[in-house]
């Protein structure tokens, strides 16, 4: 059913059309409407048989899908952010316990310092957790991965997170085509699981394993996930044959077919380089761009082939590894066996910033040209932290850099950072 | 000849383990050589350990409860590394180890699983030991009281972690001796405190059940847990097992000294229904707190000088006030 | 179920991990001797009835008793029960009552007309026993168990001995007495009464005996010289206690004095309120802790209005006034003569200073030796003449019935050997069962039961019995009450404290075994164990 709504709602619509039986949610910024619809679903009793359980804190959020998981249950919970970090433990044991655990991350930043907005830190963070992690382009994206993910995880006995950007996609009110009960029911089986906490079959779950077995179960992990590499295309198919339209699927190409300019990009920011791309294109740029839709398991090869012909690759990336670069890129290169490709790795939109067309084009521009940094950071406010930078050359105790940055740049974001004077923090340093 | 008169416990009372004169469906469960032993032999415990025992105490008595219709959620710690490296498990129930800190939560989601199911007859149980419960798992714990999830929490109290090393947990109790509050010093061994009493904690919630009990008194363990079967919502029952490994005890008195604990009034016997104290088992021979203490090495430093003679009198009196608040000896018995 | 790789086990799989290995101590069970059993003369196994009793099962326990003692409801009455003196409980409460759930067994067996049988077939073998005391009937009954013809001779006119004409009929009555003796002869030994023995030689050959069992007792008073101005005034205390025996009304006056200090003494006195004195005065020369008699005996004289004059001697009679003379302990307890009289008036005295054994027979008897007014007997009750065996007061030992009993037991035994030709071996004797070795924890308080005692006023009056014995109520109560000091009763302690569940459950009656595949030897079972039947002993490593 074709509606306008709030990506949050048709998320929880998706969640709840996959019939969950146990909800697990604590609220945290941008997550928290989704998990908001579900508990009007569940009280007002459109969503039954569900245990909707309001734990204390996003450790406890994972825990009892956990529990609710090994024992048998269909477990749903979403979190973001420091949310995710504060989970941080349990997502890693979910996944070493094999529980099909669905998780939406409304993607944010990490602080200090503390910042609500969208990036893919958090994410990147839980990026070795042996979960799936699926990123949505859109809002309807969002609502058919979800739907895809149950599946994907009950199939291979493997949690799935579904990234979904924050505040861009979770309250971007947008046109989206919610399907219906009976589509999904078609499409998701119940959920049988692959082992379960049950009397009637006891087995002991969660031993502690040595040395003499512990690389194994490691492996096995990687080779399940390699195993995803097959079954996510196979789903994206079978989606769009019972939903008629493309979604999900390891890697979305856009005009690549004989670019000689590939950008790459997890999540919304596709649809504002696909414009880039179009307005480039008309100007007559070999310049295509590919969405990774998949980021664990990492589609090397799908995303090879994308990338075969092309001579340079850029990479947009909402998550900074701090001291080295980029995290997709440097996965990227995986899929560059033996090719002299040269890839830019951008740093793009962190804390929320706005991604425009503008520097987007100028930022893939300039790698034609040949001029851009092998990493750079776009937007970014290079006199501000050159400012800071001399500070903190010139006295240890210069006072806490964000402070300072946000003085240097003054009453407007934005404004000339040469205009602001030392606040008495940074001067009683001196 | 049978004899017409009810059977009274002159001779053991109801004190030893089983008493052959007592009709069998009223003995223990540990008497019954076809008890479900849900911590089998070849687990990894040490020599007397009685955490050991209180989770086969504990459990055993829960199958039976619940006729073997049960899910557990264990937290890590001594109890679950003895008892599950691969390949082989002592478990003999449907079991699960998830993380150190979350027992109680797995516990809430696999109740809420079971109720989501239909299979209303499987009953939870979440258990750690004491810093999975007192510390790091306290927080889930709390929330799971406090929405009165259908789990019963058992805490395996012996004072320290132990899996670890010994090392001090709040459960410790003041003046022990541990790896991380060692016998040097001006103030030697641990704070001179009362401890977290999460027992207590547990009655704030207003929960419908919350109990002591101890490895040296099975009847009423079994009670407990029996009873603990019997109840819906969200149930706590904290359980006293010696260590002898971290206490310093001899391997053979790990009850001994339980008993000695509860004795001494230093580890009262209690049960609290919806925030009320309802019951308590009353202390049949009073000792003094040194008797326990002295058969335990991490207590030792305190028998050394004045200034530990001083702080074996402030554990006296936390024993003494733990006896007049929870009414351990009877009205105008002999302190 | 699809398992996972090595995170997920089957269940109890830890059984193939054999912690045994660990030990360095293993725990053993063990039986130890209780210290009941130890003291008891008669050599009963008394834990092992009272474990019967405590079920109910009183037959089982009844037969247990009869396995070494013949007499349990006479025994029941007047036993001075040793075994009570080093119970173990009496350092808990008080003493386990045993002499009181004997008597209820006995009584019980004698109103429900339980029988033995002997088990052994005849052997051919014929045995003379003189003398029908207590420790004649019970050689006798043993030797008709093991299979022999035994013929016993009494002198007297009816069986019992000392338990007939010694005892008075408030402690034991004759019915009592009547039924277990008829239960032995029912054995088919054969009873000749008024057979006083005077050539045993002649007797054995004419009778062809293979061996013979002297059982005379001592029934010859002591006597002290006291000039006396009137001869029937005194009299000794055996002749008094017969003559009540036999239904005869001794004048003894309105005020007894009663010479000497032992539970003869007692009876006697106890004897003479009943025959009418208004007085009974105990004389004895040291104090009432230096006394002889046992305490009850002089607690329950005392509560019947029986008065006592400590530190006296009684030195002459005249006119009806006795001259005593007044003593003092000297530093080793010995009484000393003072050189300080007195005069106490009184209508007649007792003599009650013990008994000696009539050895005219005995003298023929070949290679038999006397020492010290006793017949010499080696460990297997054997005189220095072949075939020839002796117990009871006539030998050197305590005079007391239990003795006696236990003698006519031993005796029998060794009998049974010398007329198999193979020498009887006594089974070896266990470690005693120290108070040290238990863990008291375990057992509840319970006071003793107290037998109900008839009203003291009331029971001077006659000789009926004056200490009622138990019903099944507190028989039950009182057999509860033992320890079962060094024997495994089946607690479950072991097979449930034990962390390893290395203690494997053989059923009611088959106790329990170790499993060393896992027993880690921690030694809780052994801490744990409420009697002490489990030793810690060292790994050889």
């Amino acid at each position: 059913m074709l509606k306008q709504c709030e990506g949050s709602q048709a998320v929880a619509e998706a969640v709840a059309l996959c019939r969950p039986e146990v909800i697990c949610a604590y609220p945290i910024t941008p997550q928290t409407h989704i998990v908001e619809g579900l508990a009007s679903l569940v009280k007002s009793g459109a969503l039954s048989p569900c245990e909707y359980i309001n734990v204390e804190s996003e450790f406890a959020a994972m825990s009892v899908a956990i529990g609710a998981s090994a024992a048998g249950a269909r477990a749903y919970t979403a979190t973001a952010s420091q949310g995710i970090l504060y989970m941080a433990e349990a997502v890693y044991n979910a996944s070493g316990l094999g529980l099909p655990i669905v998780m939406t991350v409304g993607n944010r930043s990490i602080g200090a310092p503390i910042n609500i907005w969208n990036d893919h830190t958090d994410s990147m963070a839980l990026r070795d957790a042996g979960w799936i992690q699926l990123f949505a382009e859109s809002n309807q994206e969002a609502v058919d991965l979800h739907i895809q993910a149950f599946k994907l995880a009950e199939e291979l006995s493997m949690p799935v997170m579904v990234c979904m950007d924050g505040f861009i996609l979770t309250h971007a009110y947008e046109r989206v085509d919610v399907p219906t009960q009976e589509q999904v029911d078609a499409f998701l089986p119940r959920y049988v699981p692959r082992q379960s906490v049950d009397p009637d079959d006891p087995v002991t779950i969660g031993a502690m394993v040595g040395p003499e077995a512990f690389m194994e179960v490691r492996y096995l992990a990687h080779a399940k996930q390699m195993e995803a590499l097959e079954l996510i295309p196979q789903m994206a198919e079978e989606f769009r044959r019972v939903f008629g339209r493309s979604s999900g699927g390891l890697v979305r190409p856009y005009r690549c077919e004989d670019a000689e300019t590939i950008v790459c990009a997890l999540g919304s920011v596709n649809g504002t380089i696909q414009d880039v791309v179009d307005e480039m294109r008309e100007a007559g740029v070999k310049i295509g761009s590919v969405s990774l839709c998949s980021f664990r398991p990492f589609p090397s090869a799908a995303l090879g082939k994308v990338l075969g012909h092309a001579s340079r690759v850029i990479t947009i990336e909402k998550s900074l590894s701090v001291g080295i670069g980029g995290n997709v890129s440097h996965n990227l290169r995986m899929s560059l066996p033996g090719r002299d490709t040269k890839v830019y790795t951008v740093i793009a939109g962190l804390g929320g910033r706005a991604v425009t067309k503008a520097s987007l084009r100028r930022t893939f521009e300039a790698a034609i040209r040949g001029t851009l940094d092998p990493l750079s950071f776009m937007d970014l406010n290079v006199k501000a932290v050159e400012r800071q930078l001399e500070r903190e050359k010139a006295a240890r105790r210069t006072g806490p850099a964000a402070e300072a940055i946000l003085r240097d740049l003054g009453p407007t974001v934005g404004a000339s950072a040469s205009t602001t004077t030392h606040g008495p923090a940074a001067g009683a340093a001196h | 000849m049978t004899s017409p008169l009810p059977i009274k416990f002159y001779q053991t009372g109801t004190f030893t383990v089983g008493n052959r004169l007592l009709d069998v469906s009223v003995r223990s469960v540990q008497s019954d050589s076809q008890r479900n032993n849900s911590l089998n032999s070849g687990h990894r415990a040490c020599q007397g350990c009685g955490e050991a025992l209180g989770a086969r105490y504990a459990l055993d008595a829960a199958m039976r409860a619940v006729n073997g219709r049960l899910v557990v959620a264990n937290a890590t710690g001594c109890l679950e590394v003895f008892s599950t490296p691969y390949p082989e498990s002592s478990w003999r129930v449907a079991w699960l180890h998830s993380l150190f800190a979350n027992a109680a939560a797995v516990g809430t989601g696999m109740a809420a699983a079971m109720k989501v199911k239909g299979r209303t007859d499987v009953r939870v149980i979440a258990q750690g030991g004491d810093g999975g419960t007192v510390d790091i798992g306290f927080a889930c714990l709390s929330g799971m009281f406090e929405r009165n999830d259908d789990v019963l929490y058992i805490c395996y109290d012996n004072e320290a972690y132990m899996n670890t090393g010994v090392q001090r947990s709040s459960a410790t109790p003041a003046g022990a001796r541990t790896a991380t509050t060692p016998a040097v010093g001006e103030a030697p061994g641990n704070v001179m405190n009362q401890g977290k009493n999460v027992p207590l904690i547990a009655m704030a919630h207003f929960i419908p059940y919350v109990a002591t009990a101890s490895v040296a008194d099975l009847r009423d363990l079994e009670t407990k847990v029996d009873k603990a079967m019997r109840v819906h919502g969200a149930r706590y029952l904290h359980v006293h097992v010696p260590c002898p490994l971290g206490w310093g005890c001899d391997t053979g008195d790990t009850i001994k000294v339980a008993r000695l604990a509860a004795e001494s009034g230093l580890y009262p016997i209690f049960e609290a229904e919806y925030g009320e104290i309802t019951g308590r088992r009353m202390i049949r021979k009073r000792v003094p707190v040194d008797e326990y203490l002295k058969l335990q090495s991490r207590f030792s430093h305190l028998f050394k000088t004045t200034e530990g003679r001083a702080r074996v009198a402030q554990i006296q009196a936390i024993a003494d006030r733990n006896i007049a608040r929870f009414g351990l000896v009877p009205e105008g018995a002999p302190a | 179920m699809n398992k996972p790789f090595a995170i997920t086990l089957d269940i109890g799989t830890s059984l193939v991990n054999k912690t045994g290995t660990w030990r360095t101590e293993r725990p053993v069970y063990v039986d130890r001797l209780p210290p009941c059993n130890n003291a008891c003369p008669a050599g009963e196994n008394i834990q092992q009835w009272l474990f019967h009793a405590e079920e109910g099962n009183y037959e089982a326990a009844w037969r247990e008793i009869m396995k070494n003692n013949p007499l349990p409801a006479v025994m029941g009455r007047v036993c001075y029960h040793p075994c009570e003196d080093c119970c173990n409980r009496a350092k808990l409460d008080s003493a386990v009552g045993i002499h009181a759930v004997e008597r209820f067994l006995g009584d019980l067996a004698i109103a429900q007309g339980w029988n033995v049988k002997a088990e052994k077939p005849s052997t051919g073998k014929r045995v003379l026993v003189v003398g029908a005391g207590p420790s004649g009937l019970a050689c006798a009954y043993h030797l008709a168990l093991l299979g022999h013809s035994v013929t016993v001779h009494e002198a007297g006119p009816a069986p019992g001995g000392m338990m007939r004409f010694g005892i008075p009929k408030y402690r034991l009555p004759r019915e009592v007495l009547d039924a277990e003796v008829k239960r032995i002869a029912d054995l088919g030994v054969t009873f000749c009464y008024n057979r006083k023995v005077e050539d045993l030689d002649a007797l054995m050959k004419a009778e062809r005996y293979d061996a013979v069992f002297l059982a005379v007792g001592a029934h010859l008073a002591k006597r002290a010289y006291i000039p006396a101005g009137d001869a029937s005034k005194i009299m000794d205390a055996l002749q008094l206690l017969r003559g009540v025996e036999a239904g005869e009304q001794p004048m003894l006056g309105r005020r007894v004095l009663v010479y000497g200090g032992g539970n003869t003494a007692m009876d006697v006195a106890r004897s003479a309120k009943r025959l009418g004195a208004a007085e009974a005065i105990v004389v004895y020369r040291r104090t009432r802790e230096k006394m002889p008699a046992h305490d009850f005996e002089v607690q329950e004289a005392m509560d019947e209005g029986v008065m006592f004059k400590w530190l006296t001697t009684i030195t002459a009679e005249k006119d009806g006034e006795f001259t005593v003379e007044k003593m003092r302990l000297d530093e080793k307890g010995k009484p000393q003569p003072t050189g300080e009289f007195e005069t106490m008036k009184a209508d007649s005295c007792v003599l009650a200073l013990g008994q000696d054994v009539d050895m005219s027979f005995l003298k023929q008897v070949k290679g038999l030796t006397v020492t010290d007014g006793v017949v010499e007997v080696g460990p297997d009750m054997m005189t220095g003449c072949k075939g020839v065996f002796a117990g009871g007061d006539m030998v050197p030992a305590e005079r007391t019935v239990t003795v006696a009993v236990g003698h006519g037991k031993k005796a029998a035994r060794y009998i049974d050997g010398y007329l198999r030709g193979a020498t009887y071996q006594a089974p070896p004797k266990h470690e005693v069962a120290s108070f040290d070795l238990l863990n008291t924890w375990y057992y509840s308080d319970a006071p003793a039961t107290v037998q109900p005692a008839l009203d003291a006023a009331r029971r001077t009056e006659s000789f009926d019995e004056v200490v009622g014995g138990l019903d099944q109520s507190n028989a039950l109560f009182e057999a509860r009450r033992c320890l079962s000091c060094g024997n495994c009763f089946e607690c479950d302690n072991c097979f449930g404290v034990c962390p390893d569940n290395a203690v494997i459950k053989l059923g009611p009656g088959k106790r329990f075994k170790f499993n060393y595949d896992y027993c880690k030897g921690c030694g809780m079972c052994s801490t744990e164990c409420p009697c002490g039947a489990i030793r810690m002993e060292p790994e050889n490593i």
